[in-house]
Order: C-alpha cells, then structure tokens, then sequence
C-alpha cells in the first residue's frame, strides 16, 4: 500500500511538471491562471499524501493552508487584478514558444541531471521526486523570463514557489510549522504588493510591459 | 511459433470486431458531439446507412486519374485493418502480433499516409495538392511523437511488441508509473491530431480552405470513398486502442486464458464508449487552431513525451 502511495506523489509530482510546461506554452492570461489554480490542486493533494504515507499529522495542516491560499485565495486575487486592468487576452512572449519549450526540456535534463547523486544519497520516500521539482521550479523560472509583461511574471513566480513547496514536502516530509505559515504569509503579501505594483506600473506607464522599468529616468 | 487454435480464434475475432464495431464508434463519437453542442443527434448507425449508400453509388474516376488512384482506397483499408489485427484489444495471443512491433505499426501508418497522399496529388486538382502537403505536415511531426511515447510504454515491458508491453503493463501487479502520465497527455494530442479531429482538422468540415482529410478524398466516389471512409473509421478505431492497450489495459485476455475473450469483449465496447464520449467532449471544448499553429501543437506532444521517458529513467531505481 506505501508503495503505491509514493507512486501517487511520483504521479502527482509528474502532473505538476505537466501543468509547469503548459503554462509555458500559454498565451492568455487567465488560461495561465487556471493552470496555476489546477497547480494547487495537485500540491494539496501530494501534501496529504505524503502526511498519509510518513503519519505526520501536521502535513495536513499544511495542505489546508495550501488549498485556500493557491486554490481559493490567489487565483480569486489575480482573476480580479485581470478584471480590473482589463488584460484578458494579452500574448506576448519575448521569444517564440517552441523555442521557450526546447529550452525547457533541455533544463528538464539538467534539473534531472543535478538531482541524480543527491536522491542516489537519499533515504526519503519518494527520493526522484526532488529532480521533478527542482525542473518544475526551472521551467517556471523560464516562464518567468520569457514574459515580457507583469501578470504572466507574477503567475510563473508564484508557480516557482508551488515547485518549492512540492521539493520541501516530498524531500523533506515538510517544513516546521512555523516556517511553513511563514512563507505562505510571505507569498500572499508578495501577491497583494505585486497587485499593487501592477497597478501602479500601469498608471505611470499606460501599459504593464516591464520593460519601460529599464529606464531610470525620464527624458 | 506455432498457431493454436485459441489464437487463430482471438485473431478472427479482432479482426471481426475492429471492421464491424469501427463506424459504430465514428457514429457514437458523432451522437455525443451533437448531443454535447445541443444539435438532434444523428442515430449512431449513421455510418453504417452511408456506407451502404457509397457501396452502391457508381464510382466515378477523373480522366487524368492513374492506376495509383484506383488502388489506394485499397491499400489504405488493408493498412488500417492490419493495424487493427496487430493492437491487442481483445487477447494478447494474436498470430499476426510478431509480424509488426510498435515501430512497424507507426510505419504501417506512414504507409496509408503516402499512399493517400501521392493519390490525391495524382488527379492534379488545386485542393487534392493542398490537402496532401498539409497531411504531410501533420503526419511528419506526429509520427516521432507517437514513435516516443510508445517507446515509453516499450521501456517499462523491455519490448517493443504491443501484445508484450500489454501483457506486461496488465497483469503484473498494479504499480503507477509517472512516465506514463506525459505519455497520456501526448499521446491524446497526437491521436487528435493523426485522426484528424477538431484543434487540427474539423472532421465535419466541407469549407475548402480548412480542410485537411477532406480534401484528401475530394476526388473519390462511389465504393472507392466508402472504403476511405471505413478506413478514416478504423484508424480512429485503431488509435483508440492503441490508448486503451497502453494506458487502460485491464480487461484484455491472458495468453493462457482464452475464455476470458468472451469478458474482453464487452468491457472494450464499455472502454470504447467511454473512450468516444471523452473525445466528444474534449472536441466540443476546444476551438479548431490555425494551420501554422499545428507545427506548436504536435512540438508540444513530442516534447511531453520526450519528458515521460526521462521521467521514467528518473523514477526507475
């Protein structure tokens, strides 16, 4: 039964990488926003898993934190930024996306690569879990950097953040519980500022590509 | 290896099954879709009442048209129904199973593929030219996609014969595999792609600009479009439990068992129901992309499953 049940973090920790290379090869906004709420599904899930699996009760703690901060909270959040800056269909990438895609399988490899000695080492449950994490929080990285505007930018952060959370429960059977309310505080902090940021960004510069920020000074 | 009895029963009634149940599942897939977008739907024995029109209309050829022209209806039927014969859908003792493994039955699909190709660029019409270059198109990015996630299932069984990996994946003891999960999800967008279904190609479509099977068998009539048809059907057919073998193998019979054939049959109508309605469904969600968008679509699958058999090599310790 536990071996079937690592086999199900495995899965989910594979669903998350799935979800982490669609939202690259996305164009629209809330598409991406959907991806990212679909993303906090799969953790909580995990996180009960794993709690099932190691006994550790605060786990599911955890997962309730997840569940309604990424898959009630955020989303709600970011879904009324969209409405309120009226930016549903924006599609822009910096480089095209099957070049974004080739370039994330081959830092798939390299996460993949990295991760080989260190779960050689390892006695954790679900050991080849922290290759697929450390991918996920790569090719949200990537999505990152391809995005030449600023609400694609603050899905992929938070979507980084989902992959290090996966990496802290599979690897590590979870922070202290102190640390864990920590950062999920930290990250809806982060979304409401970064809210704000937008707003203002848009104010000054009538449009939410980021690269007008380049610019020190006005001329 | 010797043919038994059992076996060359199982293989009959394959054989059988896949050429009088695939328009069934054409009409089923139809009824749902109409049924999903709210239209009176067609009775799912629609296929079958077209079939027997087409079978007794008058064939008609173009002046132009060569030998090749005639005889594709023909290769591209024995194709699809050896493909048909090849998937173990009802047992995993099939005789003709180790004339083609995984790689032969994707070239079998390349065959129908030129075959159909070179036939509707024989009469010369403008549309015939077009449709050709763009099956083509599909044809050549979906081929490795679907050579990889084969080789993903081929990786867990250590063989690439379809009635091993089978075998393998249904009767040893229940165990997820990761790698698979991308599999899945590739090879959904592949066989979408391949059977010509909506992001790709609209397979209800008669707006000549869109069109892709279509305009393939623009220039046929008569038996000659029947059997293209019955084709069209039996590649859906085949695909499906290409997916069904690889990712819901539960239900198909023992090498050793062949009683359990007369349980197979009816839980691959129950798969292939479910199979259908689930394609209605994803048909009716999504929205038929530009042609040029194709290239992205089908990169994408190859790269997911790209991504699975690293997954697997990964997770195998």
């Amino acid at each position: 039964m536990n071996a079937l049940l690592t086999q199900f973090v495995d899965l989910l920790g594979a669903l998350l990488l799935i979800l982490a290379f669609a939202m690259i090869s996305q164009r629209r906004i809330l598409s991406m926003i959907h991806l990212f709420t679909a993303q906090g599904v799969t953790l909580t899930l995990a996180t009960v898993v794993v709690g099932l699996v190691t006994r550790q009760p605060h786990l599911y703690l955890s997962a309730c934190v997840t569940f309604v901060l990424k898959v009630l909270l955020i989303p709600r959040l970011l879904h009324r930024a969209v409405d309120r800056l009226d930016i549903r269909w924006e599609t822009e990438t910096l480089i095209n996306v099957p070049t974004t895609m080739l370039i994330g399988i081959l830092v798939v490899i390299f996460a993949f690569d990295l991760s080989m000695p260190i779960s050689r080492l390892s006695s954790a449950l679900a050991s080849g879990t922290l290759g697929i994490a450390l991918a996920c929080i790569l090719v949200s990285f990537l999505t990152m950097i391809t995005r030449s505007k600023a609400v694609p930018q603050v899905v992929g952060f938070l979507a980084m953040e989902n992959g290090l959370f996966f990496a802290a429960t599979s690897a590590t059977y979870g922070m202290p519980m102190v640390v864990e309310l920590g950062v999920a505080l930290d990250v809806l902090i982060g979304v409401l500022i970064l809210g704000v940021f937008l707003f203002q960004i848009r104010e000054q510069f009538d449009s939410l590509d980021i690269r007008h920020l380049e610019r020190l000074k006005e001329d | 290896m010797s043919v038994t009895t059992a076996g060359a029963l199982s293989q009959a009634l394959e054989i059988v099954a896949a050429i009088s149940l695939a328009p069934l599942l054409t009409g089923w897939v139809g009824q749902c879709r109409a049924w999903l977008q709210n239209r009176s739907a067609p009775s799912p024995w629609q296929p079958y009442r077209t079939l027997h029109k087409l079978f007794n209309k008058e064939s008609v050829v173009a002046e132009t048209a060569s030998q090749l022209f005639r005889v594709t209806p023909y290769v591209v039927f024995g194709c699809m129904t050896l493909a048909c014969a090849i998937v173990p859908t009802l047992s995993t003792d099939l005789p003709l199973a180790p004339a083609a493994d995984a790689i032969a039955l994707v070239g079998l699909f390349a065959l129908a593929r030129v075959f159909i190709a070179l036939a509707a660029m024989d009469i010369g019409t403008a549309f015939g030219t077009m449709g050709a270059r763009r099956e083509m198109l599909v044809g050549f990015l979906a081929e490795p996609a679907l050579l990889m996630v084969l080789f993903s299932a081929s990786l867990i069984s250590k063989s690439t014969s379809l009635a091993t990996i089978v075998e393998t994946l249904a009767h040893r003891d229940f165990a997820i595999y990761p790698g698979l999960a991308f599999a899945g999800v590739a090879f959904t967008m592949v066989s979408l792609a391949e059977n010509a279904r909506i992001p790709v190609d609209n397979p209800a479509t008669h707006l000549e600009l869109t069109m892709i099977h279509e305009a393939l068998v623009l220039e046929y009539s008569g038996r000659h479009l029947a059997l293209l048809e019955w084709a069209a059907s039996l590649k859906l057919f085949a695909y499906s439990c290409i997916g069904l073998a690889l990712f819901f193998p539960w239900g198909v019979a023992h090498a050793q068992a062949p009683l359990q054939m007369l349980l197979a049959l009816p839980v691959l109508a129950l798969k292939l129901a479910v199979g259908g309605a689930m394609l209605a469904l994803l048909e009716t969600v999504m929205a038929k992309m530009r042609i040029f968008r194709v290239p992205e679509f089908l990169a994408t699958a190859f790269l997911l499953a790209v991504i699975g058999m690293l997954v697997h090599q990964l997770l195998a310790r």
